[in-house]
């Protein structure tokens, strides 16, 4: 193996338990490639923090190894690791004017005064906050203090920043704007960056993969249009996107495909993902924009009669809530294209899609 | 309705009546004085007889811990609450001069003897000292030390105290000049009778603080009346000086391994003075005169051993009554001759002037 | 903008009066709210804290007592050239004035002023006083210098003449230790009688290590409070708190029991071998014993205001820190201690401040040289009376304390403090 082709940080077999009873970080396993885009995303109190926070420095490890370029770093210091951090409510120093926060961390590795300007300025070019170096972060807005704090982060220039849910405390807009920045400063950089965040949509937009976590283990690892388009359980289908999920048996498998049958609805074809054994239960993963209202007669095998139970214009589409299969809360997204098909609440409709887009995966219980 | 009324208005107007003639002879009476075991033998011997004999006054008891601070400023607001106070000579003299009390005919307003002798003779010689001070008790300031702390030796005279070679330890002593001054000249060797000619002048004053300073570092300076006996029990130190009546209870009741030395014993009087502006002068003074008669004195020495101020009195101190004890050989009247009584117009003139020399001194 | 009419330069409200007009109008509510709130509070500081204030400081230059009672000396006394004694008229007005005065029982307070300003002239006034009672006629002159010796001292009237003023400089220079002397000159006082000077530098030194002490003490608890789970800081913040529910006798009767030479402390000592049995060490009735003590009492003003600041420092700024590169030690003081600079400075204020004021603990733990210009102060107000002296030193203390916190805000500014 190349050493460009080494991972730059590998997580190996760790676990975390802060009580000594409950594991919240199930032996894991990940590597981060170099100059990689890699999101931790998960609801809270998945994990994902702690292992940001262990990768860190700041959590021991209570099992496992972590390692840096190859060398396992449980026992060094945080200060020594050189990996920069972004946190979530900034963490700039408020005693100290932006200048002061960004020469920071090169004051502390006794840099020449003039290099200090030289990188501090470069820095602040790069987030266009130039006019500020005298600010204290007190009197800069959420979206300056941000940059800053991402500045301050790559200013000593670390292989490896980490950023822990940064955009949180953003409006939308703000946080839309901030995304695509963050993104280009890491493409112009090549910086590996280890992201963690709850925001699905931040994931996707951001990452060159997305580790989904819960219940302290990794989901599935995978760039965000595998994620999105094939999720490998029950979970990830239902935490990324919007997602109608239909419960059945598994009646029969043949190849990829099975066939899963609704109590009281009817047979429905579908891709066999991880659906267990004939007889079991399953649980069925249908994106809402893969449906078609009115399908032609035998495009798709599987055709439902329904009920139209409510109906929100959104503009490019329309979201139509059906009753199928039993399920009140079957999502259909219409486009809101010339001939699309009219809709009237209460109307009953047929509903159609294909097997492969839906997915037969395990039943996820909701803790 | 209108009957209603009518009786309404009568047993107000009889309520409202009835009240006047009560308060008018009802009287309520705050006497003042220095708490603990003194005011419990001031209770017993004057206070509880009294109240029967007299059911509508009712004498309320105030605690203080000496000083005119509270009177002069009761006394410049015009509002005085107090209507008697128990004093210490000095302070009666210097009350009596800034007008705060009230002088006395001592014949006329003041019980004479049993015997029939006038007051101004019964009282001892010496404690008219202010025409505004009703003398009550002869006490003493002086010396005891612990029994155990000088093997076999026993310190007899004031010289032993300032003597650390043959009584080491420390000496607890009261943080004021007067007294201190005094009993370092007598160790000093200048007879009871020169101790005011010596201090009156410049070499007299160094020469006391001179001696004083021999057992400087050997001092545990007290406050509060109550710290000596304390510290002494507690070993902290091995003499002290404080009120003997203090040190009696300290050795007959609380059997603390403790002896008095009389020699150089400062004898003080304690007494009555009327605040100027009281506003019961009349029940005040009646009291004051019963609380002061033969008896009621003689009385006061059943409870504490404090030496009463009238010279009818004396014969009449008998045992106390519940230790049982003779009073007789605890009055510090019993010593007078080895004691000396405090030059009060001395201190009056010099005390400024000494307290702030006293300080200094502390300082160096 | 439906209700903002634009009208000439003014904005306009819907009803046509000036915006500011109407708005004035509905804070004046608020206003008045706002003021009623804080009446019993601001009135019960005048009245216990303003006027006792100005009326002791109004004591430390008040000089009444000659010119009041003794007003015919006073005008014979006017024209005086102060070089040798005064003649008979001068004699004459006084015999009157004491006559009056000891009619009043009122002259013993002439005495007591002169006093202060020289030793025995409280008896020769009031000594006089009653002597003058028996003088019915003149020459006035010889028969007051019999009276007593004192009369034939210019100094005694020099001093008389100068308190005829209606105000005096005269506790003022006594409380930094100078006085006049028989010219009239200042001067400082005697070697042996200097001792407020000594002694407010003094309080100062002792106070200012009380701070120390107390900052270096508080702040490792105050971390550790801040930091610690709830119920843990709990159970500590009472441990901190202890001292405020103990009564200041018992606190400082349970410092004796620890302190004495035959207290717990040394009995410790010695058993453990650390002093000799007939060496104990001295640690109550000193300064230690006022430091230890009084550091006990106003400690938990330092942990609070510092505990307040920690609570609120984020522990992310000490992993950015760590994070930037720093190790911790230099995360800890180039970034975490700055942070809690506000309650450090607070807490010490609070601790410097009432240290200087404090004097019960110091009466009964001091000894000689642990007593402070509180001690003085409350001498001076309950034992001597001198009220002119003590209003005097507290007029001292509290302008050098507000000189202290002006200097302070000049340099730190008051905007960085928090009390807590």
């Amino acid at each position: 193996m190349s050493e460009l082709q080494e991972p730059l940080v590998r997580f190996i077999e760790v676990q975390k338990s802060y009580d000594g009873e409950i594991l919240v970080v199930k032996n894991l396993n990940l590597d981060v490639a170099r100059g990689e885009f890699l999101t931790m995303l998960g609801p809270s109190g998945s994990g994902k923090t702690t292992c940001l926070m262990m990768l860190a420095g700041f959590e021991p490890a209570t099992h496992g190894e972590i390692t840096l370029e190859g060398n396992p770093i449980n026992n060094v210091a945080p200060h020594k690791r050189g990996i920069g951090m972004v946190f979530q409510n900034y963490a700039l120093f408020p005693h100290m004017t932006v200048f002061e926060n960004l020469a920071f961390p090169l004051k502390v590795r006794r840099m020449g005064r003039s290099d200090i300007e030289a990188k501090v300025k470069r820095v602040l070019d790069m987030v266009q906050l130039h006019d500020f170096a005298e600010r204290r972060p007190s009197q800069l807005s959420g979206g300056q203090q941000q940059r800053v704090a991402v500045a301050r982060a790559l200013v000593f220039e670390p292989q490896l920043v980490l950023m822990d849910e940064p955009l949180g405390a953003l409006d939308k807009q703000l946080r839309e704007q901030m995304q695509y920045e963050i993104k280009h400063i890491h493409e112009s950089l090549g910086v590996t960056v280890v992201y963690v965040t709850h925001d699905q949509s931040e994931a996707l937009t951001m990452s060159n993969r997305v580790a989904v976590f819960n219940d302290g283990i990794i989901q599935q690892l995978a760039t965000p249009d595998v994620l999105y388009e094939k999720p490998d359980n029950a979970f990830c289908a239902q935490f990324i996107g919007e997602n109608n999920k239909l419960i059945g048996t598994v009646k029969d498998k043949s190849g990829n495909n099975c066939i899963v049958d609704i109590p009281g609805s009817g047979i429905v074809h579908a891709l066999d993902v991880n659906a267990g054994n004939i007889g079991g239960a399953t649980s069925l993963s249908l994106r809402p924009e893969r449906v078609e209202i009115d399908p032609s007669e035998g495009k798709y095998p599987n055709v439902f009669e329904g009920k139209v139970k409510e109906l929100i214009y959104l503009g490019d589409h329309i979201r139509t809530r059906v009753n199928v299969c039993g399920h009140d809360d079957f999502i259909v997204k219409v486009p809101n294209i010339s001939d699309h098909a009219s809709l009237v609440k209460g109307h009953p409709v047929k509903v159609g899609w294909r097997a492969d887009d839906c997915r037969a995966l395990d039943v996820y219980q909701e803790p | 309705m209108q009957k209603i009324i009518k009786n309404l208005v009568l047993s107000i107007t009889g309520i409202a009546i009835a009240g006047m003639a009560s308060s008018a002879q009802a009287v309520d009476l705050n006497v003042v004085s220095w708490g603990g075991a003194y005011t419990a033998s001031q209770m017993n011997a004057y206070h509880k007889p009294y109240m029967k004999a007299n059911p509508s006054v009712k004498l309320n008891s105030i605690d203080y811990s000496g000083g005119l601070a509270e009177m002069r400023a009761q006394t410049e607001s015009g509002n005085v609450t107090w209507d008697l106070v128990d004093v210490v000579l000095s302070d009666a003299i210097t009350g009596c001069d800034e007008g705060m009390f009230r002088p006395i005919k001592i014949d006329k307003e003041m019980a004479a003897g049993a015997d029939g002798t006038p007051a101004s003779k019964d009282f001892l010689e010496g404690t008219l000292l202010s025409e505004c001070f009703i003398p009550q008790i002869i006490y003493s300031t002086t010396f005891a030390y612990r029994t155990d702390a000088f093997g076999g030796k026993k310190p007899t005279k004031m010289s032993d105290v300032f003597d650390l070679k043959n009584f080491p330890g420390k000496r607890a002593l009261q943080k004021k000049p007067i007294n201190n001054l005094e009993w370092a000249l007598i160790a000093d060797g200048v007879p009871l009778a020169k101790v005011y000619d010596v201090l009156d002048t410049d070499k007299g004053k160094d020469r006391a603080f001179a001696k004083l300073a021999t057992i400087k570092d050997n001092v545990i300076w007290w406050t509060e009346g109550a710290v000596p006996p304390q510290l002494m029990a507690d070993g902290e130190a091995v003499f002290g000086t404080g009120y003997n009546g203090r040190w009696f209870s300290a050795i007959n009741e609380e059997k603390q391994p403790f002896s008095m030395l009389w020699d150089g014993q400062v004898l003080d009087i304690d007494g009555w003075a009327i605040p100027a502006k009281g506003k019961n002068v009349d029940a005040v003074m009646k009291f004051v005169k019963y609380a002061t008669d033969t008896q009621r004195l003689a009385d006061q020495a059943k409870y504490i051993p404090y030496g009463p101020a009238r010279k009818s009195s004396i014969p009449m101190v008998s045992k106390h009554a519940t230790l049982g004890i003779e009073m007789n050989p605890h009055m510090p009247t019993s010593y007078a001759d080895q004691g000396f009584l405090t030059n009060f117009s001395w201190w009056a003139d010099n005390a400024d002037e000494m307290n702030e020399r006293f300080a200094a001194w502390l300082l160096q | 903008m439906a209700n903002e009419i634009i009208g000439g330069d003014v904005v306009l409200a819907a009803d046509g009066t000036p915006l500011k007009a109407s708005l004035n109008k509905a804070m004046r509510k608020n206003r008045i709210r706002a003021l009623l709130l804080v009446t019993p509070l601001f009135l019960f500081i005048v009245f216990s804290f303003l006027i006792p204030i100005v009326e002791m400081t109004f004591r430390s230059v008040d000089n009444w007592q000659v010119g009041t009672l003794m007003p015919k000396t006073t005008t014979a006394l006017a024209g005086w050239d102060g070089k040798a004694l005064p003649d008979e008229p001068v004699f004459a007005a006084l015999i009157q004035d004491l006559q009056a005065g000891a009619k009043a029982r009122e002259i013993g307070k002439v005495g007591t002023r002169l006093n202060y300003e020289k030793s025995g002239l409280r008896g020769m006034i009031t000594r006089s006083g009653k002597k003058s009672l028996k003088v019915k006629e003149g020459p006035y002159k010889e028969k007051i210098l019999k009276m007593h010796k004192k009369w034939k001292d210019l100094e005694t009237w020099t001093v008389i003449k100068r308190n005829t003023a209606p105000y005096t400089m005269g506790y003022y220079l006594n409380a930094v230790d100078m006085k006049y002397d028989k010219s009239g000159e200042i001067v400082m006082r005697d070697e042996n009688r200097r001792i407020y000077g000594k002694l407010f530098l003094r309080t100062f030194a002792i106070s200012m290590a009380i701070t120390l002490i107390c900052v270096m003490l508080a702040y490792p608890i105050a971390y550790l409070l801040a930091t610690l789970p709830l119920r843990y800081s709990n159970l500590l913040m009472i441990f901190v708190l202890l001292p405020f529910w103990t009564s200041l006798l018992v606190r400082t009767t349970a410092w004796i029991v620890m302190l004495q030479s035959q207290g717990v402390l040394n009995d410790l000592f010695v058993f453990f071998g650390l002093v000799s049995d007939d060496n104990r060490l001295q640690l109550i009735y000193n300064l230690t014993g006022t430091i230890v003590a009084m550091t006990h009492i106003l400690l938990p003003f330092m942990v609070l205001p510092l505990y307040s600041v920690m609570k609120t420092i984020s522990p992310s700024y000490m992993c950015a820190a760590l994070s930037l590169g720093a190790n911790p030690m230099v995360a800890f003081i180039r970034v975490y201690m700055p942070q809690t600079l506000s309650g450090i400075v607070a807490g010490s204020i609070l601790v410097f401040i009432l240290s200087i004021g404090y004097y019960i603990t110091p009466a009964l733990v001091g000894g000689t040289d642990g007593t402070l210009i509180s001690n003085q102060i409350a001498y001076h107000m309950q034992k001597s009376l001198n009220w002119g002296l003590a209003g005097a030193l507290g007029a001292l203390l509290l302008s050098s304390v507000l000189a202290l916190y002006l200097i302070y805000n000049k340099i730190v500014g008051v905007d960085n403090m928090r009390f807590g």
